[in-house]
């Protein structure tokens, strides 16, 4: 009963969280300057124009009536129509969000579990060569931008080695083609979220193998591989788990550069496109999706904590 | 017949921030027959967990068994292979930790972690190690002992789980067992049925074990023979009885003498025209929202108190019985639901931030931890500048003379102006923690527990500091303890509380009296003699009463201590609200049962020497 209301109040919060981040989204689409008009008709067009095209589009609206409209249509899932080329916002990011989860997820499958082993390992072997030559590694990798590692990555492995394509694309018909095309933006992506993730696991995988019940469990005969997944492990799950979710909330909005340099059709390319054009109930729409994906990543997290901790799960 | 534990010229050094080795213990050697118990005693510092951790090859990080043999069973035990060590620790030797609340894991069900030992080994089928876990339970007098295994650790109670630690170490049979300062984070009352359970399960099986402890009566209560170690050497070896009776090393001696009992300080005359310094009526607190008037999880029940200038008020009971809580809200940390505070006549506001920064001044606090209760970050001539500034708007060079003057009233050297709180010794913590709140220059301290962490003999040394203090400075105290033996010795009058309510209050002599209430002869019995044979001697009534658990009454006027209590009158108690008598011994007491009820109850189950006699025991002991 305990958990169910802990839960529960998770998921209301997460949903206020949702509309808050609504009204952020709407003002701060509203005040950038210009609008969808200059986009369509160019910078020269007469101001009789821009009227009639404002009042066509409706953004002629006082602006509490179009958050209002927005919202409704939003919560009956339907986000509006796309201003500059009239398609249905939701037909436009279908297949851009598809694309954008492929290369998450495929991130995902690569840099979770490299950085728990790694972060796991280097927790064991605390202190020794192989711990931080790892953290130094991990704290390089992110510290470099990944513009730079995309950049070096394409010449060097595309154009000089010619063992990856520069151009990556989501279709995927063979294993060695996913390699050619994917290999590249995917290892970009991981390098820049791994660091935290193997940091934070070390860290609170440290944390617990100081504690009194490990040394207990040692004093009982446990063998260290026993050890670390049984006793350590379980009980660190709750802020590796939020690591993990913070990093791969990142992945969805945050790998703008990685889809320019790749080419990659993905979400996040999409939405700059769109503010670029004004083209606000697509910008809007974007942002709500990013905001969720990462609401629902933090949520899985807490999830997380509260299903590994028996004091939240049994009174 | 060979011993079974062999310990000869063992040294185990450790590593400091700059990489030179310190010996912890150096030179120890010492034997343990088959069936024999032998104990360890020391203060913190004094290396014998260091000793106890090395019979199962094992030290902590940073440490290293640097030399020496230990052999145990034939097996030696610094030669042995990790896979071959892995075997030992928990088959062979086995080791019961101290904070039993801390050495489970929290995610793991207590079942699960208790037949680990023997299902990892692939000793026993499941079912079978299950049942033999189960009746391991039951000689340990576990409540529910086919149950309890399918809890996890943070649903049993610190008792409770000391046992079950107990029963996870006898679960392979070991040749072995490592009690390490097993019962010292219990209340006496658990402690009492604790080392009861484990000693039966010693003798039964008949266990060698070594013990590890700081408290000579307890030890007194288990063991064949014991070594007494200091500063990482052995002082001293010798059987229990020649220890006891006729130390040879002069620090053996010190110990003993620093559990005997002091004398009663005396009862300042009682002057009633004056008014007291701090007045409580009818108090009640408790923690989450007020509904009617009570809180929702309530702490404090109707609690009165007065504290007169320049005397010292004991606050004793077990862990929740709401001593902390008490100091929180007179303080004004926890403000109090109901009831009256009066500082001098004044009337006190219940909330921090509704009392003026004179008050704020004239009661301090001291907290119970002064490792966590000191910033860490900050230097002891900043913690303790804070308050001059604050209270007295001290200019600096004046804050400077002054900060020196609290650590000559604390004893300490200047030298530890600039240093960290992480640099200081507990002791040395805890005197700062005291400067602290000196600084302010109160009329009323509150002392939360302040010698609960320190060995007995730093701990004795702050409390004649504090007795200096207030016949120094006429300052008031408030010293909350669950130890009787500190609170006799620094207090006039006691207050024994009990689940929030005050059960007894009097002077120190009359509340340590016979007829005692209930609960108050049971704190008084629990508390370990250096006797031998103390731990036979209580009954079964009284170790009923410390066994169960405190739940609370049916309503709040009721007795607390009903569920527990061996004199409780059925269809009285649990029906009507206890009356308040004042007895002829000269305290009051919160009990349905009279005086005469009361002598015959405690004289018939066995308490005699406990409870009835205890001033002449004092008495006897200080000749």
């Amino acid at each position: 009963m305990l958990m169910l209301g802990m839960i529960l109040r998770r998921v209301c919060g997460g949903l206020l969280t949702l509309l808050v981040v609504s009204v952020v989204v709407f003002v701060g689409a509203s005040i950038l300057p210009g609008d969808a008009t200059e986009a369509i008709l160019g910078q020269s067009a007469s101001p009789e124009a821009v009227a009639g095209l404002r009042q066509a589009l409706g953004l002629d609206l006082p602006a509490p009536e179009r958050y209002l409209r927005w919202l409704a249509g939003l919560l009956t899932g339907d986000p509006g129509i796309s201003l500059i080329n009239r398609m249905p916002i939701g037909q436009l990011i279908g297949p851009r969000l598809t694309n954008s989860l492929f290369l998450a997820a495929l991130t995902a499958a690569v840099a979770v579990p490299l950085a728990l082993l790694l972060g796991v390992t280097s927790a064991i072997w605390r202190g020794t060569a192989y711990d931080r030559v790892t953290n130094i590694t991990a704290v390089s990798l992110v510290s470099v931008p990944e513009f730079l590692l995309a950049t070096i990555g394409v010449i060097l492995f595309a154009v000089q080695l010619r063992w990856a394509s520069a151009m990556a694309t989501p279709v995927v018909d063979s294993l060695g083609g996913a390699l050619r095309t994917l290999a590249l933006p995917v290892l970009t992506l991981s390098f820049g979220i791994m660091a935290q993730m193997v940091r934070m696991t070390r860290a609170a995988l440290l944390g617990v193998l100081d504690s009194s019940y490990i040394e207990m469990a040692r004093l009982k005969g446990v063998r260290p591989a026993r050890l670390v997944l049984r006793h350590a492990l379980p009980n660190a799950a709750g802020p590796i788990a939020n690591a993990v979710a913070l990093n791969l909330s990142s992945l969805l909005g945050g790998v703008i550069i990685v889809e320019v340099i790749f080419s990659y059709p993905g979400l996040a390319k999409l939405a700059v496109d769109a503010v670029e054009t004004r083209d606000m109930p697509l910008v809007q729409a974007c942002a709500m999706i990013f905001c969720a994906a990462f609401m629902i990543l933090v949520l899985a997290a807490d999830l997380c904590s509260i299903l590994s901790n028996p004091r939240l799960r049994v009174r | 017949m060979t011993p079974l534990v062999e310990v000869s010229g063992l040294r185990v050094t450790a590593t400091n921030d700059r990489g030179a080795e310190t010996d912890i213990v150096r030179d120890i050697g010492f034997t343990v027959a088959r069936g024999e118990v032998l104990a360890l005693i020391g203060e913190s510092g004094s290396g014998k967990t260091t000793i106890a951790l090395s019979l199962l090859g094992y030290a902590r990080r940073g440490c290293r068994i640097a030399d020496g043999g230990i052999r145990v069973g034939g097996a030696d035990v610094r030669a042995l292979a990790p896979a071959e060590l892995a075997r030992l620790r928990g088959g062979q030797v086995a080791y019961v930790a101290q904070s039993a609340a801390a050495a489970f894991n929290p995610s793991q069900r207590l079942m699960d972690q208790v037949i680990e030992g023997v299902r990892m080994r692939g000793l026993m089928s499941r079912a079978n190690a299950e049942a033999k876990a189960r009746d391991l339970f039951r000689a340990l007098a576990l409540p529910e002992p086919d149950r309890i295994g399918a809890r996890f650790p943070h649903q049993v109670s610190g008792g409770q789980l000391q046992r079950l630690m107990a029963a996870m170490a006898l679960m392979t049979d070991p040749d072995l067992v490592v009690f390490d300062e097993p019962t010292t984070a219990l209340d006496v009352t658990t402690q009492v049925e604790v080392l009861r359970a484990f000693r039966e399960a010693v003798r039964e099986r008949k266990t060698t074990a070594i013990y590890v402890s700081h408290d000579l009566a307890v030890v007194a209560q288990v063991a064949d023979r014991i070594v007494v170690l200091r500063d990482g050497a052995i002082q001293e070896i010798g059987a229990t009885a020649q220890i006891l009776s006729g130390p040879a090393d002069p620090y053996t001696q010190s110990l003993l003498a620093a559990h005997a009992p002091k004398p009663q300080p005396p009862a300042a005359p009682r002057d009633v025209a004056v008014a007291p310094l701090l007045e409580v009526r009818g108090l009640v607190a408790g923690y989450g929202a007020t509904w009617q008037g009570r809180p929702a999880a309530p702490v404090l029940h109707d609690v009165d108190l007065e504290i007169r200038a320049g005397s010292a008020l004991g606050v004793i009971g077990e862990s929740g019985s709401g001593k902390s809580t008490l100091a929180r809200v007179i303080a004004g940390l926890l403000p109090a639901t109901s009831g009256m505070m009066r500082l001098d006549g004044e009337r006190l506001a219940p909330a921090l931030a509704s009392r003026g920064r004179e008050e704020l001044r004239r009661i301090q606090i001291v907290f119970q931890a002064a490792d966590t209760a000191l910033n860490p970050a900050h230097s002891v001539e900043r913690i303790l500048s804070r308050p001059l500034a604050f209270y007295h708007g001290l200019s600096r060079s004046e804050q400077r003379r002054r900060v020196r003057r609290l650590l000559d009233l604390v004893r300490l050297p200047a030298s530890l102006l600039d240093r960290l709180p992480t640099e200081l010794s507990g002791g040395q913590k805890t005197r700062v923690n005291l400067a602290r709140a000196l600084a302010a220059e109160p009329a009323l301290l509150l002392c939360d527990e302040v010698t609960a962490s320190l060995d007995t003999v730093v701990g004795a040394a702050i409390l004649d500091l504090l007795a200096e203090l207030r016949s120094e400075l006429g300052l008031a105290l408030m010293f909350i303890s669950h130890d009787l033996k500190t609170v006799r010795a620094v207090c006039d009058e006691v207050m024994v509380l009990y689940a929030g309510q005050v059960m007894e209050r009097g002077t120190g002599q009359a509340v340590m009296q016979a007829p005692q209430h209930p609960y108050a002869d049971l704190l008084a019995a629990s508390v370990p003699e250096l006797r031998p044979g103390w731990l036979d001697s209580i009954d079964e009534t009284r170790l009923a009463e410390a066994r169960s658990r405190f739940s609370f009454p049916g309503s709040p006027d009721l007795c607390a201590f009903i569920s527990r209590c061996a004199a409780r009158a059925p269809g009285l108690c649990d029906a009507a609200p206890p009356p308040i008598r004042r007895f002829a011994k000269g305290s009051d007491i919160r009990c349905h049962r009279t005086e005469q009820e009361l002598v015959a109850l405690q004289s018939k189950h066995g308490s005699v020497s406990a409870a009835i006699l205890p001033l002449k025991r004092v008495v006897k002991r200080a000749l």
